[in-house]
């Protein structure tokens, strides 16, 4: 064969094997990025934010800068323990996914401050539509893990009533969406729930997030169209985790520039933000929500962060990617960090961390005791069968009565 | 001969093309390094580079549409969709571009893609890896639509959809890549080494599309099936001790019309068994193909067993899936009507 082939094909900075290299990873002092008015005309600020990174800790956990949210020790406090909460929760069902009692799990590991930070920066009556890792919006909404377990579950208590693999969840009363298995739906009709709320003259807000690899999906660039010519109150969310299973985020674009320049490219400010700095994502948060709720319009924002574990219980990253690689992931931990710069500032210490971690893994023990009196797949209080056919439609049409009483015959049999 | 799964005998059928043609690429979503997330293109990209075997972005519409230039192009691609459930950003390229392109542009144009995809439940993968959406491919004209049920038939099936010039969506049923299963979850899994279609030549050979197989001949009445329900319609069968006729029709589009119609002119009784659900299902097209071409043939009416019409569940699997109980007692009504 006499070709030579010329197409580029992006290539990871290292496979199994090979040392780690985040070379790539361009990383801003912290402190080194301008906080901009939200109100800033695009071509003054786009630049900076798209390109650089915020960060708000610094090497040693000192918060600097003029991002530095200035929260509270107590505020600090709780998004610890929701960070926390969040990795032993999602490392107990991990577990009980190994051990059969549920089918499928999705970690969130290394990307807890994502969820916890943005969902603290907004009003509880903003609406949230999540990707399948960002289980942290529900427990910082404050859901009960014994929901969430009861879901992953599809026992007598699941929320969605058995029809959706675990970790599928939504909450209509704490203003979370449902997630669905389809990758970046969301996106569009995150900016329509954000136009509804502008067309009927009400302050909330939508949120919504992806993974990078999802910013492929046309539905992204729907969003991006919709956002940049109604300007509605909505957060656009790129997690980019360096990872969409087996193909690193050069796949989804990501090589030639940061996902956050996406934004200026339809017309509204993308901010590129160190994803497991806590306080710089709670500091940007604020900001993309002022803009909405003055009516400025939609903020695209890129949270530079790592997928720590496998893609799902599915997925074996070993075959793709060094097994070390988190190890020498530049941005480090969310929690260690804010850990260590609650330390730093003296309202923690790592007594009360070790006591902390206690408290909650047995908090999580009591909640998945709890959810298994509400039975599993196979044992204890079931589901009612006939739910089936219920929630088609509002009202069952003939058809559907005539296959539930087709399934209830052959039961009697 | 070998001894393979069905991804052995799909990969095996893409490594001989790939060989044979250097026009043949894949492109798909973790394709290339990985090898897919069912492995069926494992060890391809290594064998046959970068440019051949292609890590695609998560766009299933980019994937679709990019994969028709390149076949205008002159290549002919094999498009993995990771899931069927995922497959819809990509069904304007499918339905409004690749299946009308030859007629209108009265030949001039055409772009023969395989288009890959793992389909069908029983694996508890919820509403989004369950479902059997062939339907709503074979009501497209332009489009061939198939489905194999065994390694011996994949194999065959994949290599004349490489080569045919027309687009094919080829089903996976992945309930059974990696053996037959005759739809009793509690039995405990078998592999395809203890079936015969497990066999599986090394070498190239083809199976038309277009042709149905009759995997069980009987006399007491005929029953229509592709990809997982053939070994579930099998089971039933024995288990209901019914001298049943299993046509194997692996094609949907074209159909096998004869091999239809003479099963049924010879039994008089028809039963039709998919996953996908039933309203407006393919087994409506072939209800009303069997009561025009043997009306006059059938003793009873032709009953239908399928998916309930609800979307795919995550508990009471196989209270949705059209198992054994179901099909036995449509084989009792069937053979009850005078
Ligand atoms: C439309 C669609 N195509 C493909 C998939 C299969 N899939 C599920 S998750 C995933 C990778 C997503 O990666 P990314 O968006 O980067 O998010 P991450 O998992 O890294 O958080 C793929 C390809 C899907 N769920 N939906």
């Amino acid at each position: 064969m006499s070709r030579r082939p010329r197409l580029h094909i992006p290539h990871p900075p290292a496979r199994p094997g090979e040392d780690p290299d985040f070379s790539y990873v361009e990383i801003s002092p912290a402190g080194s990025v301008a906080r901009p008015d939200p109100t800033a005309r695009l071509r003054d600020i786009e630049r900076s934010l798209a390109f650089e990174m915020i960060r708000v800790l610094d090497d040693n956990n000192v918060a600097t800068g003029p991002w530095d949210p200035l929260l509270d020790p107590a505020d600090l406090q709780i998004g610890l323990r929701h960070m926390l909460t969040t990795r032993l929760f999602d490392e107990r069902m991990q577990r009980m996914q190994r051990q059969g009692r549920i089918s499928f799990y999705m970690k969130s590991l290394g990307e807890e401050a994502v969820s916890v930070a943005q969902c603290m920066a907004l009003e509880p009556s903003d609406m949230l539509f999540p990707s399948y890792r960002n289980q942290g919006l529900q427990i910082t909404r404050g859901r009960n893990l014994v929901d969430l377990m009861c879901q992953c579950l599809s026992n007598s208590a699941d929320m969605c009533k058995g029809r959706q693999m675990p970790i599928m969840y939504h909450w209509a009363r704490g203003n979370i969406f449902s997630i669905s298995g389809n990758l970046t739906t969301q996106f569009p009709q995150a900016v329509g729930w954000a136009m509804a709320a502008a067309i009927k003259g009400e302050d909330d807000i939508a949120s919504a997030w992806i993974g990078e690899g999802a910013s492929a999906e046309a539905d992204f660039h729907h969003a991006m169209t919709f956002a940049s010519v109604y300007k509605p109150p909505v957060i656009l969310n790129i997690v980019n985790n360096q990872w969409a299973i087996s193909t690193f985020q050069g796949f989804a674009g990501g090589e030639n520039r940061p996902f956050a320049a996406r934004g200026p490219g339809y017309g509204f400010p993308g901010v590129r933000v160190d994803g497991n700095d806590f306080l710089a994502v709670y500091a940007v948060t604020r900001w993309a929500a002022e803009r909405a709720r003055r009516g400025v319009g939609a903020t695209l924002i890129e949270h530079v962060t790592y997928r720590a574990d496998a893609h799902s219980t599915s997925d074996d990253p070993s075959r793709y990617r060094p097994k070390e690689e988190w190890k020498a992931w530049p941005l480090g931990d969310p929690v260690e960090r804010l850990k260590n710069h609650m330390i730093a500032e003296g309202y923690w210490s790592e007594a009360e961390h070790e006591a902390l971690i206690a408290e909650l893994i047995e908090h999580v023990s009591e909640c998945w005791e709890e959810a298994l009196t509400y039975g599993t797949m196979t044992d204890g209080p079931q589901l009612d069968k006939n739910e089936l056919f219920e929630d088609v439609f509002k009202d069952m049409p003939r058809h559907l009565i005539d296959q539930r009483e087709q399934l209830r015959a052959l039961e009697d049999d | 001969m070998a001894q393979m799964n069905m991804i052995q005998a799909l990969n095996s059928a893409m490594n001989l093309m790939m060989a044979r043609d250097p026009d043949v690429i894949i492109i798909g979503q973790d394709v290339g390094y990985f090898g897919g997330v069912f492995r069926a293109t494992d060890g391809l990209q290594r064998q046959y580079g970068e440019h051949r075997v292609i890590d695609a972005p998560i766009a299933e519409g980019g994937i679709v549409g990019s994969a028709i230039g390149m076949g205008v192009n002159g290549l002919r691609p094999i498009v993995e969709i990771q899931f069927a459930d995922y497959i819809y950003p990509g069904y304007d390229q499918l339905a409004s571009e690749l299946a009308k392109l030859r007629y209108r542009t009265a030949g001039d144009f055409f772009s023969p893609l395989t288009i890959r995809t793992p389909c069908g439940g029983g694996i508890r993968g919820g509403q989004t890896h369950s479902q059997s959406p062939e339907g709503i491919f074979t009501h497209v004209a332009g489009l061939k639509v198939v489905m194999p049920s065994n390694p011996y038939d994949a194999k065959g099936m994949l290599i004349t959809a490489i080569e045919d010039d027309d687009p094919v969506i080829f089903f996976e049923p992945k309930r059974i890549y990696n053996g037959p299963f005759d739809g009793d979850p509690d039995k405990p899994a078998v592999p395809w080494s203890s079936h015969p279609k497990g066999e599986v030549p090394e070498e190239y050979y083809t199976i038309p599309l277009g042709r149905a197989e009759i995997t069980r001949e009987g006399s007491d009445l005929t029953v229509l099936c592709y990809g997982t329900m053939v070994h579930v319609c099998e089971a039933a069968a024995k288990a209901a001790e019914v001298d049943a006729e299993i046509v194997d029709l692996r094609s949907m589009v074209p159909l096998d019309v004869d091999t239809i119609r003479s099963s049924v002119e010879k039994t008089g009784r028809c039963v039709i068994a998919h996953e996908a659900t039933r309203f407006s299902g393919f087994g409506a097209e072939l209800a009303a193909t069997v009561q025009e071409e043997c009306f006059y043939s059938l003793e009873a009416p032709i009953l239908r067993v399928t998916g309930w019409d609800t979307p795919y569940p995550h508990a009471f699997e196989w209270e949705y899936f059209p198992g054994q109980a179901r099909l036995i007692a449509a084989f009792e009504k069937v053979l009850e009507a005078a």
